[in-house]
């Protein structure tokens, strides 16, 4: 569950272009024998938290998805010069044209099974988005490293 | 879907409506004198120097019109307005794992005939995307639409509105449609702030929307409110959408900017589901009002969304989505290009119920509303305004035709009666035409009566109203009950000229010196005495006779 929450957070991370270098002096093993290899900043990883509503918690967390990034990195080194994107697969059959006729539904019942919590015949969820907290107010560790880094002479 | 400023910026220049502009300039700059002479001269700043100059606003629509279908955009099930929660929910719309979307076909004709409708080009290939967000109501955590390749681009919309001191005065407007879109709707979510939870209905998860994107080209609420308009008449007309703004089967949001005139755009702000026909034009012009308001008092605009309060009828910003929104497009991959054909294009060997034909298509489009309008004014004589109005009201234009039809009276003598009186007795009552306690046909029955010489106009408005509190009775029925007949007998209303005449000697003596306005003094005081039931013609000649006749007369 974790590992997979953090290879779709790299996907994100790998088209998100937040390019400023404040990057986390404790992060993992900033190996740079890579050279293109992008670091995982402190603003893309607050970024990352609020997208996905998910908090890395700690420093283990950090260096998967710094090797998850890596892992996805590689395949910048395939030469995809001139050649168009593929979509999908599918991409040149044909898209099949449904006709306009009732033949689901009506059963609240059932699909509300799966729900956790349910009032009536309705989906009960938490109140609106709860926005992660600034970062100062949060209590993460990307936030108790943020003083650390700045002791440092 | 906001473009960049800078695009922006070309596009308005490119479509040179100065005369609008010109107009807006006015009414922001006048309702600012009170602003800037409260302020007094405590903050000479550069805000007071530049309010000498008038304020230009800049509005673009993003309209979501709901498809009307009988099934979801990617589902089997049913679309209906208010039934019970999650009744109408298929496993593809609660997004359970291992479903898949497979498009409806008319969803595409409807969105195909749409951008015919409104003069686009439409894509013969057109790809769909996902945009990811998270809300509790978007169950698979992504909507498919169209961002790359939208089915329809490069549109018009023509309206007209009223200008001029009285509202008699018609202009008409363009404004350029960028885009038309395919895509799903989201689920409705309930707050229920007492317990601190949401309740999330997904009835409407995965119904059909067309997004209509509009070019910035216009400057005000009330040209804003006459392009909906306009649009939801085109809708209606095709059939590819109710447009029922109650039953929010049209959203606009608007993009709204203020800035001085050849000087680059102000930041714009998003007033995000303005829901409601009437409270269109007044939010957009309370949100102008606000950034003047805001920049003259050395304040900032902040790019952000912002929601209308009807009852408070102001916008304020809205909280949860704070920041730059990071939506992460990505190709829908279990979607393939749409392909649509056109007579030439016509594949041979697929089967025709997997093909959308663009020409089939083009040649079923009814009359749209401006075609409605200049028939109308052709077929009957009616003034442009006239028509505009029996097209704008619901059920008008044919409440209208079915009294012609059955009238003797000129057409534009009934238009009369149905604008200023029918639609007069409607608005007053708040009703629409459909909740008409006067039939059409019972109000031609009416005109006939009065066009046969059977009735006086005035005694016509009398049967007329006592029909729209009576009980059906029909206005023959009235008429006699009522005694409102005409008097036919010549020597009865003879007697009466004479009575009047003789009881009214200083405006017979006036009329006598020359002064033959005061005749008309002497009419009413006969249609007075009969209770409207005098023909004032019959009347006119009869004082005239009787005044003729009598010795001293100065001819004039």
């Amino acid at each position: 569950m974790w590992v997979r929450r953090v290879s779709a957070l790299a996907r994100a991370a790998f088209c998100s272009q937040s390019g400023s270098p404040a990057g986390l002096s404790s992060a993992s093993s900033p190996r740079e024998e890579g050279g293109c290899r992008e670091k995982v900043t402190l603003e893309l990883l607050d970024h990352l938290e609020h997208l996905a509503l998910v908090d890395f918690r700690d420093q283990e967390g950090v260096e998967r998805l710094q090797k998850a990034i890596e892992f996805a990195d590689q395949l910048h080194s395939i030469n995809t010069d001139g050649i168009q994107p593929m979509d999908s697969v599918l991409e040149d059959r044909c898209l099949y044209l449904r006709e306009d006729k009732v033949t689901e539904g009506n059963f609240a019942e059932e699909l509300l099974k799966n729900a956790n919590q349910t009032v009536e015949e309705y989906f009960v969820a938490p109140p609106g988005n709860i926005p992660l907290p600034q970062l100062e107010d949060r209590d993460t560790f990307l936030q108790k490293k943020k003083p650390e880094a700045e002791d440092l002479p | 879907m906001a473009a960049p400023t800078v695009s922006r910026c070309r596009s308005w220049f490119q479509t040179g409506s100065f005369g609008v502009r010109n107009v807006a300039q006015v009414r922001w700059r006048k309702s600012l004198v009170g602003a800037s002479t409260l302020r007094g001269s405590a903050s000479k700043t550069t805000a007071e120097k530049n309010c000498d100059a008038p304020w230009t606003a800049v509005v673009g629509l993003e309209i979501h019109a709901q498809i009307c279908s009988n099934s979801k955009l990617f589902s089997g099930s049913q679309v209906k307005f208010a039934a019970p929660p999650n009744s109408l929910v298929s496993f593809f719309d609660a997004s359970l794992p291992g479903t898949l979307p497979v498009l409806n076909r008319r969803c595409v004709e409807a969105a195909v005939t749409t951008g015919l409708a409104l003069n686009c080009t439409i894509n013969k290939k057109s790809l769909f995307d996902r945009k990811h967000y998270f809300y509790a109501d978007l169950p698979a955590g992504y909507q498919i639409t169209q961002q790359r390749l939208p089915v329809a681009v490069n549109g018009s919309l023509s309206y007209s509105l009223c200008v001029g001191k009285n509202q008699n005065e018609m202009v008409s407007r363009t404004a350029r449609i960028r885009q038309i879109q395919l895509e799903q709707d989201s689920g409705k979510s309930l707050h229920d702030d007492a317990r601190g939870q949401t309740l999330v209905d997904l009835n409407r998860a995965g119904v059909g929307l067309m997004e209509v994107v509009m070019e910035p080209d216009m400057c005000c609420g009330e040209e804003a409110a006459a392009a909906v308009r306009e649009l939801q008449l085109i809708l209606q007309a095709i059939g590819s959408s109710q447009a029922n703004m109650a039953e929010g089967q049209l959203r606009v949001d608007a993009n709204i900017s203020v800035h001085h005139p050849g000087q680059p755009y102000g930041v714009r702000t998003e007033v995000k589901n303005i829901n409601s026909a009437r409270f269109l034009a007044k939010a957009i012009d309370y949100e102008i009002q606000r950034q003047v308001n805001e920049l003259e008092n050395g304040g900032t605009i902040l790019n952000e969304t912002r929601a209308f309060d009807f009852r408070l009828g102001c916008t304020i910003a809205m909280r949860d989505k704070e920041g730059k929104q990071d939506y992460r497009f990505m190709p829908e991959p279990n979607l393939p290009p749409l392909i649509l054909y056109d007579a030439k294009s016509l594949p041979t060997r697929t089967c025709h119920h997997q093909v959308v034909n663009i020409d089939q298509l083009r040649e079923k489009i009814p009359d749209l509303p401006s075609v409605k309008r200049a028939k109308l004014v052709e077929r009957y004589g009616i003034q442009p305004l006239h028509s505009f109005t029996l097209v704008n009201e619901d059920g008008l234009m044919e409440f209208f035709e079915t009294v012609v039809t059955a009238t003797q009276m000129n057409p534009r003598k009934v238009i009369g009666w149905i604008l200023k009186d029918m639609l007069g007795y409607l608005k007053q009552h708040n009703l629409v035409v459909e909740e008409s306690p006067v039939s059409p046909l019972l109000l031609a029955e009416l005109l006939n009566l009065l066009e046969s010489g059977m009735i006086s106009s005035s005694a016509a408005k009398q049967v007329l109203e006592i029909m729209w509190n009576g009980e059906g009775k029909s206005p023959a029925l009235i008429v006699k009950e009522k005694k409102l007949e005409l008097i036919q007998d010549q020597n009865e209303l003879e007697h009466i000229c004479r009575a009047v005449m003789d009881s009214h000697q200083k405006e017979v003596a006036e009329i006598k010196k020359g002064n033959q306005k005061v005749l008309n003094k002497l009419i009413g005081q006969v249609q007075r005495t009969t209770g409207g039931r005098s023909d004032p013609v019959s009347v006119k000649q009869i004082l005239e006779k009787q005044l003729s006749l009598q010795p001293r007369k100065k001819t004039p």
